[in-house]
């Protein structure tokens, strides 16, 4: 039997490959942080403590989409399509398939948050990261944070034609609430108490370590990383429990 | 030596599956055996119980009650070697659709020891022209044969085919059957689901005929029915030309009593036959909501 390191090298580069092939996909996965950095940098353009909180939550935002909504949208697809039940039925250990789909999802968030930085540095006067551990152990325990809620939000999807509505149903609330473009003292007190609560603002608080000078270093955002962490456990619970390889079906 | 005794064995065993999904019992005691080399159909209609059986047995579903054995191994705990040996062709199963035909069978190759070579497969099926199309330009029929490829390129033992002809025009069924007749020369061992009798009476060497999660009878398709109490059906046109039919459990008897007395007039016996019923009138006769 092939080992099993083998098989998800196979399947994680069999991924990529069909990734970069549906173009349009791969465009605009790495477009919307562009995009998005272009516009609030030029309205923003020249208050520095304003570009100090559109870096780190576009970065933020960044870890968001490329784990929680892609795996949300893949895996509602993969089942509703029969790709789940059809490589359940086949000799490749369940574990390498989905942790192909996951490196592949990490991928796509290393390359934005990639890109973020580098245009940190180049357009909005932040210069290198000035911790990067803070930046490395957030990104890395929010993509687990976030893949593995993905994966549990997947099962509350009903079918694909529902999965836009009900994954920017919860987007696009939490990077209102949690300073991805603009500083989170500006929301009001009970909404702010929400969004700490939430996964993404302590990430974005943790991010802000990272990568903008002055703002803390690991040991300053321990509360969030606590919080992010206790998200990640949440995640495994909600993502493991009711993991189905089947869409429901009606009969 | 141990496939050499393994072969001595039933492919598919099953005693007494039960199973429930709440309250509803979609599956209510059967017992069958396929042999090695076998093709044994399923047929049913709708909603009979033969998705829940065949599911059981490819390890999709875990069983309610009973036992079943698929290769020697319980299907119910998955066993990584029992999936490399069987092949499922899905009712309807997705596949990466970016991807061209010839890269998905070199993909799903790579999970099995003793893969199958991929053009063999691609030929196989009847896919040389679409090997290095993407497989969603695929049409529905190219689809089920890229499914049956699917099933195939691992080189299994035993395959599953679940409704493999649902929503075929009449040219793609007769090449979805020439497709599985040719696994039988190939020596595999197959477990078909149907609802249409003639897929069954074509292509399986026996048939049990399942509803309500009951197997309601079995054996091959030509002999099902015959057996004590099966009513034959004799039909003649009397000396007036009146078309007359009768039915008999012994037609021996009848024949000699008809021909005796017609003789007897000086008449014949004109447009007579003796027919057995079909597969179909039992199936009908069996499954019919009473």
């Amino acid at each position: 039997m092939p080992s099993d390191v083998r098989l998800l090298w196979r399947q994680y580069r069999f991924e990529r490959r069909l990734f970069w092939r549906n173009r349009s996909a791969a465009f605009f996965n790495f477009l919307l942080p562009l995009i998005f950095l272009a516009l609030f940098g030029a309205i923003v353009h020249g208050n520095q403590s304003e570009l100090d909180v559109i870096v780190p939550g576009i970065a933020g935002m960044s870890v968001m989409s490329t784990t929680f909504t892609a795996l949300a949208y893949n895996l509602t697809f993969l089942r509703e399509q029969g790709v789940l039940k059809r490589i359940r039925g086949t000799p490749l250990p369940s574990g390498v398939y989905l942790g192909g789909l996951a490196l592949n999802a990490v991928t796509n968030t290393a390359i934005q948050i990639a890109i973020v930085v580098v245009a940190g540095r180049l357009f909005f006067n932040l210069g290198w990261p000035p911790h990067p551990l803070a930046l490395v152990v957030f990104v890395i325990v929010g993509v687990a944070a976030f893949a593995l809620l993905g994966v549990a939000l997947s099962h509350a999807i009903p079918s694909f034609d529902s999965a836009p509505a009900v994954v920017n149903g919860v987007f696009v609330p939490v990077i209102l609430i949690s300073g991805v473009f603009f500083d989170v003292k500006h929301v009001p007190g009970f909404l702010r108490a929400i969004a700490q609560a939430l996964p993404l603002e302590p990430l974005i608080n943790g991010l802000t370590g990272g990568l903008v000078p002055r703002h803390g270093t690991l040991g300053g955002h321990l509360t969030a990383l606590a919080v992010l962490g206790v998200w990640g456990v949440f995640g495994v619970i909600l993502a493991v429990r009711g993991f189905s390889w089947e869409a429901r079906r009606s009969g | 030596m141990m496939r050499a005794m393994a072969s001595t064995e039933p492919a598919i065993e099953v005693r007494d599956l039960r199973k429930s999904y709440g309250e509803l019992e979609a599956v209510r005691g059967i017992d069958f055996q396929v042999g090695r080399g076998e093709i044994y159909g399923l047929l049913g209609p709708n909603g009979a119980g033969k998705t829940s059986t065949v599911e059981i047995l490819e390890g999709y579903r875990a069983r309610t009650a009973g036992s079943v054995s698929v290769l020697g191994h319980d299907p119910g705990k998955r066993p990584r070697e029992l999936r490399a040996r069987v092949g499922i062709v899905l009712q309807s199963g997705g596949i990466y659709s970016h991807a061209t035909v010839a890269e998905v069978l070199a993909h799903f190759a790579s999970f099995y020891p003793r893969p199958r070579e991929v053009a063999e497969v691609i030929a196989l099926a009847g896919l040389e022209e679409k090997r290095d199309e993407r497989t969603r330009t695929l049409s529905g029929g190219q689809k089920r044969r890229l499914d049956l490829a699917l099933a195939l390129i691992g080189d299994p033992e035993l395959i599953f085919l679940d409704e493999p002809t649902t929503g075929f025009d009449p040219a793609a069924r007769r090449g979805a059957w020439q497709a599985i007749r040719s696994l039988r020369e190939l020596g595999k061992t197959v477990l078909l689901t149907t609802h249409y009798l003639d897929e069954a009476q074509e292509l399986a060497d026996r048939v049990a005929i399942i509803k309500g999660g009951r197997i309601l009878a079995e054996g091959a398709p030509h002999e099902l029915g015959v057996g004590a109490g099966t009513r034959y059906r004799v039909a003649y046109a009397n000396g007036n030309g009146e078309a007359t039919v009768v039915e008999t459990d012994d037609p021996t008897q009848l024949l000699h009593e008809l021909t005796g007395a017609a003789l007897a007039r000086g008449e014949r016996l004109s447009a007579l036959s003796v027919t057995r019923p079909s597969l179909e009138d039992i199936y009908l006769e069996l499954t019919a909501d009473a």
